[in-house]
């Protein structure tokens, strides 16, 4: 084989550096740690959080939707990026698709952690209820999660074939996750289709998983969740936080593993855009949602809303308000700080911004409750934060493991825009332009 | 079928706790160490709400003895992705402790806070473990649990009737609380019947249902000759 231009997207693949091991132990030591602290919690019942009444759900919960929220990032811009033909997708949409997979298998394990009886799980099939809501939770997220492995899966087969073919080892996985492709017409021809189909199915799913999570607390009555806006609110904050954390792991591969050359200036520019324009509409429906909570001035809804105006949760509320408005517009609608450091900075606030989002949605309308009960307080413990750390690492995890065995950049993606849509586009753009015989007065 | 349904005189209550006690008992609900009840993990299926009104010296605290409701439009049992919580035909609203995975959606979805979760193994004084009453079972860790209008105690009378060859009368099936009160400020009874004390009661000027803008639909109604409280 003569020289390959896109040598270095093998490169962790071939040669790892040692830097990979301490990353994995390190990162088993503390998935570890988090193991042994859900064991204890099994072992002696949910007890031991900082959950109680009223305030029966927290971090879990939290977390539950933060991370299906990030899943959007990936399928969701991956396929919207692929459908409408966005050149500049190329070496993006494989790191988009990555996320989606663990952080939706890591995401659908927190409310199994945060059951009180784990082993009368497979209840939910024998005796369950499809009124619930979170039975349509069940259904959807299985859904997108078998959706969006494949879609990683498919357009990943040619760049295990270039691997198969380049010798890596162990070959024997190479050989059996490329099902024989070689790159014929016919194979290229099928592999496109079944993209297409897939493309296009994902988003539909990928929207109603975050509409039916917000259900969950929208089908209830309690004030600040009872709203007809939940759907659409969470799904732009789940689009919103999915760009940031794809932007935070972009930045982060492109220092570890050099790919300077593929992930440039003009990608973080697009796509700190889009988080801009998240950010407007995120706020569009922030703004909406209080404005009506706070004008209607239902007595119920007014002691949550001020509970996070003004009292308990005030510095996360403005902290929100903080990360999710004023740090990324500031940043990104000026072209002085819209640079990779900058979007860098903003991509991290949104993310700690939306967790906080979710955090200010489940506590403070559980902790006020309509009775005259004692308001309640929630103070998460220490096996929450371990299991959330825990969470994170084994996101990390995730993402170092697929990159010790198959390329974060799409190899024949890159080949083939430099092969062949160069030549595409212009005839494409050629096509948009109007015909000079058909113009006549 | 009946339709059971209870009456709480607030005007009579004087706050003495007696139902709380004798419902803990009947109910074998489990104790907590005063340190888990200072987190908010008492289990207890008849709490009792105090509303301290006025400024000092002019205090005036209110009582407020709240059950489950048995909504007989429940927003718990809608949300239940097992049901394990469920109406059933005579109105009450009853739990499947062997079935409930402790998701405990419904205690979020419950407007009037009245559901409990064991969140550690269920502890009982040794001695007071050895008389629990055989008719309730006790919970396991990690489900949730709520007042049943001591539904067991319908289905000994049931029982006790058919027994005896004869329709069961209304006044054999009476929850431990109302049973207990000593300010006789609790009546309990067929709510569709029309002549029973309960719907009498129910459609007195001074009944009222908490929350009742819910459409929850509530069976306990309470008697106050002042203005609601809630
Ligand atoms: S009071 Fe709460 S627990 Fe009882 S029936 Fe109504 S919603 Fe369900
Ligand atoms: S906690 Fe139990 S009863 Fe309540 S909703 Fe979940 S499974 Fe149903």
């Amino acid at each position: 084989m003569g020289y390959d231009p896109d040598e270095i997207l093998y490169k962790p693949i071939e040669k790892p550096s040692p830097v990979f091991w301490y990353t994995v132990a390190g990162l088993l030591v503390i998935i570890g740690w988090a193991l042994f602290m859900y064991v204890r919690q099994l072992y002696l019942g949910l007890g031991v959080t900082g959950m109680n009444q009223p305030v029966s759900w927290g971090f879990y919960i939290v977390n539950f939707v933060f991370f299906i929220g990030i899943s959007h990032a990936g399928t969701l811009i991956s396929a919207i990026l692929r459908l409408s033909k966005a050149e500049w997708r190329r070496p993006i949409t494989r790191m988009a698709e990555v996320i989606t997979a663990i952080v939706l298998a890591i995401g659908g394990l927190h409310p199994i952690i945060d059951l009180g009886r784990p082993d009368r799980l497979l209840n939910i099939f024998r005796t369950g209820r499809l009124q619930s809501p979170l039975l349509w939770d069940v259904t959807s997220i299985t859904a997108y999660f078998t959706a969006s492995t494949v879609y990683l899966y498919i357009p990943l087969i040619p760049d295990i074939a270039i691997l198969r073919d380049r010798g890596a080892k162990p070959q024997w996985l190479y050989k059996f996750l490329s099902w024989g492709y070689q790159g014929t017409e016919r194979q290229k021809h099928v592999l496109e289709r079944a993209m297409n189909i897939l493309m296009v199915m994902v988003i539909p799913i990928a929207v109603s998983v975050h509409t039916v999570i917000s259900y969950i607390f929208s089908m209830t009555l309690q004030p600040g969740w009872h709203s007809t806006i939940f759907g659409p609110y969470f799904v732009v904050g789940a689009i919103f936080s999915g760009i940031a954390a794809l932007l935070i792991v972009m930045i982060a591969f492109r220092k570890v593993f050099h790919f300077e050359a593929y992930l440039k200036e003009v990608h973080f520019r697009y796509l700190g855009n889009l988080l801009l324009i998240m950010s407007l509409l995120w706020f569009y429906f922030t703004f909406s949602e209080y404005l009506t909570g706070y004008f209607g001035h239902e007595p119920f809804e007014m002691r949550v809303f001020f509970y996070k105006f003004s009292g308990k949760y005030a510095p996360y509320y403005w902290g929100m308000v903080m990360c999710n408005f004023v740090i990324p517009v500031l940043i990104l609608s000026f072209k002085k700080t819209k640079r990779i450091p900058g979007i860098l900075i903003a991509a991290i606030a949104v993310t700690i911004g939306m967790w906080l989002e979710r955090l200010i949605i489940v506590v403070p309308s559980l902790a006020n409750t309509r009775l005259p009960y004692p308001t309640g307080i929630y103070v998460p413990s220490l096996v929450e934060w371990s299991l959330l750390i825990g969470a994170v690492s084994v996101f990390v995890l995730g993402f170092v493991l697929f990159s010790r065995f198959f390329p974060l950049i799409s190899v024949w993606e890159i080949k083939e825009g430099r092969e062949t849509s160069v030549k595409e586009v212009s005839e494409r753009l050629e096509s948009y332009l109007p015909d000079t015989e058909s113009v006549r007065y | 079928m009946p339709r059971w349904g209870m009456v709480i005189d607030l005007d009579k209550c004087t706050g003495c706790g007696a139902c709380v006690a004798a419902c803990k008992q009947e109910n074998n609900v489990a104790y907590n160490t005063p340190e888990e009840a200072e987190r908010g993990r008492t289990l207890s299926w008849i709490n009792i709400m105090t509303e301290v009104e006025g400024e000092y010296p002019h205090l005036r605290v209110r009582y407020l003895p709240l059950p489950c409701m048995h909504c007989d439009n429940p927003p718990c049992i809608k949300v239940c992705p097992v049901r394990a919580t469920y109406k059933a035909d005579n109105g009450i609203v009853a739990q499947i402790y062997p079935r409930c995975i402790g998701c405990r959606y419904c205690m979020a979805a419950c407007p009037y806070t009245v559901k409990d979760f064991n969140w550690f193994e269920p502890q009982w004084d040794p001695e007071i473990k050895k008389t629990t009453n055989p008719d309730v079972s006790l919970r396991p860790k990690g489900v949730v649990e709520k007042c049943t209008f001591c539904h067991h105690r319908l289905i000994k009378a049931r029982e006790q009737a058919a027994l005896e060859g004869r329709e069961m009368l209304e006044e054999e099936y009476q929850p431990a609380c109302v049973e207990t009160c000593p300010a006789n400020a609790m009546f309990f009874g067929d709510l569709d019947d029309p002549n029973s004390i309960v719907a009498r009661l129910s459609r007195s000027p001074r009944a009222f249902r908490l929350m009742e803008d819910l459409g929850t639909e509530p069976k306990v109604y309470y008697l106050s000759e002042g203005e609601k409280i809630i």
